[in-house]
């Protein structure tokens, strides 16, 4: 007889909600006549990300100290079920914008079974408190995207795309385990909290084993999170995966990466935080420098997304490099209309690319501003929220983020970011120009004919983005508080 | 209800604003617009007769405070000092003229077109009215946005390559801002402004500073200035140079002069050395400008290098005499801008070698064109006469060659202004100036004429502005404008609660 220990299995209960509805979803796929599946499916995957959503806000609302449940292998806090509720309305939002989208039959049900099978294993990410769940849960999502970016198989770009994020991710993933594992074999301990507290009882601040794996699980969650320099992927994947798939990768991947970069820096290492600080900093300025200097030559607008997703991967850095509770508090509220515009901003960007069934340029967004008012007024505010413009929530997270920075006495790194603010200004505003101030005719595109389609679930989808852009940057403070208090969970 | 004055204020246009957007019916979003901004006016006239000019309290009038983000101590905090009060008059007049401009000569996609207008007038008023530094920064950066697709989408042929240049030269000053911001307010611990404890921090000052050099423009930030103003609709460029330009003006005054004594005296005279340029250099050009909106264009190049002046010389009388110049620029180059759109309307062309010759037969429009141009070059007895005098009076305590370079801009200002005239009403007329080309219409005149009526009012009376300026109290103590007589002019009495009589004529 095995002693097990004992599950707290309500701490655990996001990830099994999404599971279960993982599974129903999976299995309708073969029993269902084609007619219902569709709309069955994605109503049970929504179902699933709404009741691991109420599961974590359940957690949030009971679990006021943080505790290590299951044999310290998870962490039940109010940090990982903030981002687990992030996580879970991006993926809400992304069943909206993959409704309509054209798919082959044979493959709705697992598309939404994977769909909600990576919520499952991001929400279980978050909550990781070793590292081998860190490494499980790492596994569990990345290989559902891998599946979800080839999902189109008679689409080449989407296969190649698949391909790249798995040899690439599991690249990523490798030099993870291998820091892991130095890590490991420094301390004697997979425990975050441990590994803190065999550092410092045993001197190893300066051991270069434990050095040498730190800097690798650095870098192997830069993977993840496309921070430059470890973002060689993520142009060509955003521009090949299907767009839906895209968004949620864009919103959500990086939420979770950056958390648990923050919560695996502060709670494991604390003890060489003058060290990965920098090491942080360093990360941000490039990918702040790289993303924006590189997106403002993009034509394509799927790639000049995934640029400035990896530029947003350095600002949230910045949060992660401050160290300090503010810095926390500006990562997690950020997380909330990041997440929103991303997914609203590729939302926009398929509907488009429906419409038109070509990829989506900036020449060829021409006019839709003028054709689509709803979507082209959410990708104007998208654009201005990334852009960090006043009344969207992306300005609210930019300026806390530079406050945390400047509190932590990094004002370099803001002056940093603004320039990278100012150099990103023009790709973003060179989005709205084609929308609004280009008249179609005048380049010449052949219209399609007849009215666009109507997609109220994209429809919908992107409004809601919109409404939690906006309505960010207004209630500001309750959701800082929930982030407050959120943060505090970890020793900032 | 006194209370709410400011708030109504700042969000009665937004109002309308969301009205027309969502009212689906294009051809009443004109109407309604222009509905809203004159009751925007008519509740401007109302705060007017309940402001309390003589208040020596450290709360403006209108205070209303509610605690927005408590972490950082921000909050929505807005009222209005007595200058602030009259640059909002000036951007709820000269923005109603406007729309009702766009409103006549009817606008493509009037209900985004009249929306952004409004949306425009709320910000702008919003930026008068603050007290929050964050609040400020947001209704600052919330003029762009409207600001940006109005000239990116209703200007001429060239109006991408403007609005390119637009945003990128007053975001590199906005974002320097924002930087200060942040850290002024993590320095003093609060955002407020009206308890926020002074700071010397050079590289703080440098970072607003520059926000508003490009805003203004001073010299050399005015790369954007010629092409925004060419390219815009006429109403659009009446906005920007009568309207947006003051944003600077409030900004010098509020938060450089106020929250940053120290380098504002020691930087006094870099600034003043680049208004001065900024004159000379603005009226130069506007004197070989080839085309009408760059001779008004420049000139409010070389006008903001002027108020500027007056912002930084020592002593009240310098910022009484910017405030009342402020006012007089707005309602000028607004009117100015907008006659040009008439002219430009009936010949199709600004250009000033192919005009030539309008008065005849055109009554209204050669004695409008006359009345703006000639108070606009200052002839005694104008308001503009009266505020450059107060002025250049300031400034000749700080230093008497910043009052001969100012006096040189004032005769430049003839040269050009009466250039401007004579290749527009006078001469020969000119091949591009029809002969059905008709006079004003009535509705036009309706346009104008208050906003002229409003500078023969001032120049009636220009005390009214001047005298009233400055007479509340800012901060108490070493922040407060009473900090002005720390160096008074010789002869020269408190001026905080002994208001300056005028004596420009």
């Amino acid at each position: 007889m095995i002693d097990t220990p004992s599950v707290d299995w309500f701490a655990l209960s996001p990830s099994l909600v999404a599971l279960g509805a993982a599974a129903i979803c999976l299995l309708s796929g073969v029993f269902l006549p084609r007619w219902v599946l569709r709309p069955f499916v994605a109503f049970i995957a929504a179902l699933g990300f709404i009741g691991a959503g109420v599961m974590a806000a359940l957690v949030y609302i009971e679990s006021p100290d943080a505790s290590l449940e299951v044999a310290d292998a998870i962490t039940r806090d109010r940090f990982a079920a903030f981002v687990q509720i992030v996580v879970m309305g991006a993926g809400l939002l992304t069943i909206g914008v993959s409704y309509s989208a054209r798919m082959r039959r044979d493959h709705i049900g697992e598309y939404y079974a994977l769909l909600v099978t990576a919520g499952a294993g991001m929400a279980f990410l978050v909550q990781a408190s070793n590292l081998m769940t860190l490494f499980l849960g790492l596994e569990w999502f990345s290989v559902c995207l891998y599946v979800l970016c080839a999902i189109e198989i008679d689409v080449e770009s989407s296969l190649e795309a698949g391909l790249k994020y798995l040899i690439i991710g599991g690249m990523g993933s490798a030099v993870l385990l291998f820091g892991s594992a130095l890590v490991y074999g420094s301390t004697g301990e997979l425990g975050f909290s441990a590994i803190a507290q065999s550092t410092e009882t045993n001197n190893l601040v300066d051991d270069p084993l434990l050095l040498v794996g730190l800097a690798m699980i650095i870098a192997g969650l830069a993977f993840k999170a496309s921070a430059a320099p470890f973002h060689m992927w993520t142009p060509d994947v955003y521009e090949g995966a299907p767009t839906p798939v895209t968004g949620f990768m864009a919103a959500a991947t990086k939420a979770v990466a950056l958390a648990v970069a923050l919560r695996l820096l502060t709670v494991a290492f604390p003890a060489n935080d003058d060290l990965w600080t920098i090491a942080i900093a360093v990360l941000a300025c490039i990918s702040l420098a790289w993303g924006n200097i590189a997106a403002l030559v993009q034509a394509n607008v799927k790639r000049l997304l995934a640029y400035s997703s990896i530029s947003h991967a350095g600002f949230m850095l910045i949060a992660v490099s401050a160290n300090n509770s503010l810095g926390g508090r500006a990562l997690l509220y950020y997380l909330i209309p990041y997440a929103a515009i991303s997914v609203g901003a590729f939302a926009v960007v398929a509907a488009r690319e429906r419409e038109l069934g070509e990829p989506v340029t900036l020449a060829n967004l021409a006019g839709f501003g003028w054709e689509r008012p709803l979507l082209g007024f959410s990708m104007a505010t998208f654009m201005l929220g990334f852009a960090g413009f006043p009344l969207t929530g992306g300005f609210m997270g930019k300026f806390l983020i530079f406050s945390a920075a400047s509190e932590a006495g990094w004002n370099w790194l803001v002056i940093v970011g603004v320039v990278a603010t100012l150099v990103s200004l023009y790709y973003y505003l060179a989005v709205i120009r084609s929308m609004y101030m280009r008249p179609a005719a005048e380049l010449g595109l052949a219209p399609v004919g007849g009215s666009p389609p109507r997609e109220i679930m994209l429809s919908s989808a992107a409004f809601l983005a919109m409404v939690v852009n906006v309505g960010s940057f207004f209630a500001v403070q309750p959701l800082v508080d929930f982030a407050r208090s959120a943060a505090d969970a970890l020793p900032l | 209800m006194t209370d709410w004055l400011a708030t109504i204020l700042i969000f009665l246009p937004l109002a309308g604003a969301v009205i027309v957007w969502l009212l689906p019916i294009p051809r009443v979003a004109g109407p309604i617009a222009l509905l809203f901004a004159l009751a925007e006016v008519g509740f401007w006239i109302t705060a007017l007769a309940r402001m309390d000019f003589d208040s020596t309290s450290v709360t403006p009038n209108f205070d209303q405070q509610v605690t927005w983000f408590s972490d950082l101590d921000v909050s929505y905090h807005v009222g209005f000092y007595a200058f602030s009060f009259w640059l909002a008059g000036l951007a709820v007049v000269v923005m109603a003229a406007a729309i009702a401009y766009g409103f006549w000569v009817g606008r493509e996609r009037p209900r985004a077109y009249f929306g952004l207008m409004l949306f425009l007038m709320s910000a702008v008023v919003g930026v008068f009215a603050s007290q929050d530094l964050f609040l400020f920064y947001v209704f600052f950066e919330a003029m762009m946005i409207p600001l940006y697709v109005l000239i990116g989408v209703w200007g001429g042929p060239g109006r991408l390559g403007a609005t390119v240049k637009f945003v990128i030269y007053t975001m590199a000053g906005s974002l320097l801002m924002l930087a200060a911001v942040i850290v002024f307010g993590l320095q003093q611990g609060t955002f407020d402004l009206v308890t926020a404890p002074p700071s010397d921090s050079t590289w703080l000052f440098l970072g607003f500073a520059a926000a508003f050099a490009v805003k203004a423009p001073l010299f050399p930030f005015h790369g954007w200035l010629p092409d925004a103003y060419r390219e815009s609709s006429p109403e659009v460029a009446a906005v920007l140079s009568g309207v947006i330009s003051k944003a600077a003006v409030f900004g010098f005054i509020r938060i450089c002069f106020v929250e940053f004594p120290g380098p504002f005296a020691d930087w006094r005279n870099v600034i003043l050395a680049l208004a001065a340029i900024g004159l000379v250099y603005g009226s130069l050009l506007a004197f070989r400008a080839p085309d009408i909106r760059g001779v008004i264009a420049y000139s409010s190049l070389a006008q903001m290098g002027l108020i500027t002046i007056g912002v930084f010389a020592k002593g009240g009388l310098g910022v009484s005499g910017s405030i009342l110049q402020a006012v007089n620029h707005g309602l000028l180059s607004a009117s100015l801008f907008l006659l040009a759109g008439t002219i430009e309307r009936r010949t199709s062309t600004g250009s000033l070698d192919r005009l030539g010759g309008m008065a005849r037969g055109r009554p209204a429009l050669a004695t409008m064109v006359m009345v703006t141009g000639i108070i606009a070059l200052a002839v005694p007895g104008s308001s503009a006469f009266a505020g450059e005098f107060l002025i250049l009076a300031g400034v000749f305590s700080t230093g008497w060659g910043w009052s001969v370079v100012g006096a040189a801009g004032i005769v430049l200002a003839a040269m050009y202004m009466l250039r401007l005239i004579s290749a527009v009403l006078h001469k020969e007329p000119g091949p591009a100036v029809p002969d059905v080309a008709l006079d004003l219409r009535p509705a036009e005149l309706g346009i104008v004429v208050p906003l002229v009526g409003c500078l023969l009012a001032l120049s009636a009376w220009p005390a009214a502005i001047s005298d009233n300026a400055i007479g509340t109290t800012l901060n108490p103590g070493p922040t407060s404008f009473a900090r002005l007589n720390d160096e008074p002019p010789e002869g020269r009495m408190d001026f905080v609660n002994t208001p300056i009589t005028s004596t420009s004529r």
